[in-house]
């Protein structure tokens, strides 16, 4: 009698708690799915560095089907794809090829490039630099040139700040720059936004950022005379650049289609996405790929 | 739905005839079956939690070692630390962490302590209405604030004293400081407090001064208490991720000195998780830093218990 009930009604609670999560979950679904109009899920989660758009876009986007469903976040590349490998989201948000990314099965992805970010190394502003060579550029990140005084600065350390390994900027960065060297080991931060204020902040700091974060606290570095802008990185006289991927699997559902059209669209390709800093897909004049081979279109 | 019937059956008269009353089970009895039934189905999602959690762990974090084939030495006596390449020495990490918790438990117990003194002991009025507060407002603030203003004020506050780039062990202990300091001082004074009067009360009438009553009777008797009291707030440094990231540096090279960038296991967890790949080496490497993690805490945990049980002995006596 006693130990049984107590069994029984401890079962009888739980797959009551159980039946009425599954309910709830199921008809708010069913609902979204059964309307005449565009509807449905779409989650695009990843890269940081495409998230600000993702989500003007996505908000722009829903003004517009308010039927359907659609979230953006964050949690770097990485998580972005392998959360759309897996199937738990419905787009993943990258900086970087998935080819580049060891455990993902790339052939099984769909490329969507949606804009083009440039990068630059960014130093502070006391150290007087303004202009570098890219083999001084590589000499700094492996830690052959310690002090700003070796290229043209002032008598002062040099402290780098790198992003996380495996971040996708990083991974941009050193395929240009260090072309398969080991950078030096040193700091690491995991954002754009900490790396900006602490190169602003920190006497002899260099680091790299995406053109959007450039602020006229810190000095964005030319290499080998060429400037750091939108144009240069048109035509590839700026090397260190990347695309901005969204990865889906499988066929998308409608919904999904939809928004990744409007992200081509020019609507969002020729406004949002310069009034945010990235560079249109639609104006590039060169055509990257995987192996990070370059060509005329 | 249990519920509704429950009432249903309260508001009823309870005028059957004696035997059927005595034979089935009251509304008490039922409320009683009912209330360890629930009691026992939360006890069971927390152990089905927690048992989950260990096992996730443990099986994520032992992969480096059974899938990936990497030694457990080199993991964990290695200092090269870069998953990508496939090194992952965690030596860096671990010193890192291990340099961080003991350095703000050793800055900040005397501070506690003394705190606690005064709450207790010197001025237990002031400590209640003044102090009481503040500690309970330093306990409320969120990591990523104490994280923030060690950005904004203590690594600027050490490049301009030490030198360097004001990312460091340093400037890790001064934050971490900070917000173990309620931690160690709350439970401190808990221990003082349940130091018995009496004990204080003979020493005073033997002619002992407040200092020597404090020094000698009081403290003595409450050091098991303040040594767990240390412990906790030392559990508390070491899984501390967000306020030590934002202000360590984030370096994976072994400490030299107090003032370079370092890194520590929560450090490293916190900016290489979104970067990595399931089931791939950098992945796995980190849940081995949280297996780390985990066995440190439970480590804590029992050195706790230890310390607790030995109290008790020494009260009886």
């Amino acid at each position: 009698m006693n130990k049984g009930t107590k069994l029984a009604m401890g079962i009888a609670t739980i797959s009551l708690l159980l039946v009425g999560c599954g309910k709830a979950t199921s008809s708010t679904s069913s609902k979204s799915s059964s309307s005449e109009a565009l509807s449905g899920k779409v989650t695009a989660v990843g890269s940081t560095a495409l998230q600000p758009l993702a989500a003007k876009a996505g908000a722009n986007f829903q003004a517009k089907n308010s039927k359907v469903n659609l979230t953006v976040q964050g949690g770097g590349s990485g998580t972005g794809l392998s959360q759309v490998q897996a199937g738990a989201v419905s787009i993943g948000n990258s900086d970087i090829f998935a080819e580049e990314k060891e455990g993902i099965k790339a052939d099984k992805l769909t490329d969507h490039k949606v804009a083009v970010v440039g990068m630059a190394p960014v130093v502070n502003k006391d150290a007087g630099i303004k202009n570098l060579k890219m083999a001084q550029v590589k000499q700094i990140f492996t830690g052959k040139i310690t002090n700003w005084k070796e290229v043209g600065g002032k008598d002062q350390k040099i402290v780098i700040i790198n992003r996380a390994q495996g971040s996708g900027t990083r991974a941009t960065f050193e395929n240009a720059v260090l072309k398969g060297a080991t950078a030096v080991k040193s700091q690491e931060q995991d954002s754009n936004g900490a790396v900006q204020k602490i190169v602003a902040t920190t006497p002899g700091a260099i680091s790299y950022l995406a053109f959007s974060y450039f602020t006229n606290k810190l000095q964005a570095v030319s290499i080998d005379n060429v400037t750091p802008t939108d144009n240069n990185v048109e035509n590839n006289k700026w090397k260190i650049w990347s695309y901005e991927h969204m990865y889906t699997k499988g066929t998308p559902d409608k919904a999904v289609a939809a928004f990744l059209k409007y992200m081509d669209s020019k609507t969002v390709q020729d406004s949002l996405v310069k009034d945010m800093g990235y560079i249109s897909i639609h104006d590039m004049k060169v055509t990257k790929d995987a192996k990070g081979t370059v060509t005329q279109n | 739905m249990e519920q509704t019937n429950f009432q249903l059956k309260k508001q009823k008269s309870q005028s059957n005839d004696w035997s059927a009353r005595l034979h089935h089970a009251t509304r008490a009895t039922r409320e009683d079956w009912m209330g360890k039934g629930i009691s026992y189905l939360c006890i069971g999602v927390i152990i089905l939690v927690v048992a989950s959690m260990l096992w996730f762990i443990t099986s994520k974090g032992v992969a480096t070692f059974t899938q990936n084939h990497v030694s457990l030495t080199k993991f964990l006596f290695g200092t090269n630390w870069a998953p990508d390449q496939g090194h992952i020495g965690a030596l860096p990490m671990i010193v890192g962490s291990f340099a961080v918790t003991f350095a703000a438990a050793i800055v900040a117990t005397p501070f506690a302590v003394g705190t606690a003194i005064f709450m207790t002991e010197i001025s237990p009025n002031k400590g209640r209405k003044l102090l009481q507060p503040v500690i309970e407002l330093l306990v409320g603030i969120p990591s990523v604030v104490y994280g923030f203003i060690g950005l904004a004020v203590v690594v600027p506050f050490m490049r301009h004293v030490v030198g360097g780039s004001g990312f460091g062990i340093i400037s890790a202990t001064f934050v971490l400081f900070v917000m173990v300091l309620p931690t160690i001082t709350s439970m401190t004074v808990d221990s003082l407090r349940a130091v018995p009067r009496h004990f204080k009360e003979a020493s005073l009438a033997l002619g002992a001064t407040r200092w020597q009553t404090v020094s000698r009777v009081i403290l003595r008797s409450a050091t098991p208490g303040i040594l767990t009291a240390v412990i906790f707030g030392m559990a508390r440094a070491f899984g501390e991720a967000l306020a030590v990231q934002m202000v360590i540096g984030n370096a994976a090279i072994m400490p030299k000195n107090l003032i370079s960038p370092a890194s520590t296991l929560t450090s490293q967890l916190t900016t290489g998780i979104g970067d990595t790949i399931d089931g791939t080496l950098p992945n796995n490497a980190l849940w081995s830093l949280a297996l780390i993690l985990l066995l440190m805490s439970l480590f804590f945990n029992a050195l706790v218990r230890v310390i607790a049980k030995r109290g008790q002995l020494k009260h009886e006596r």
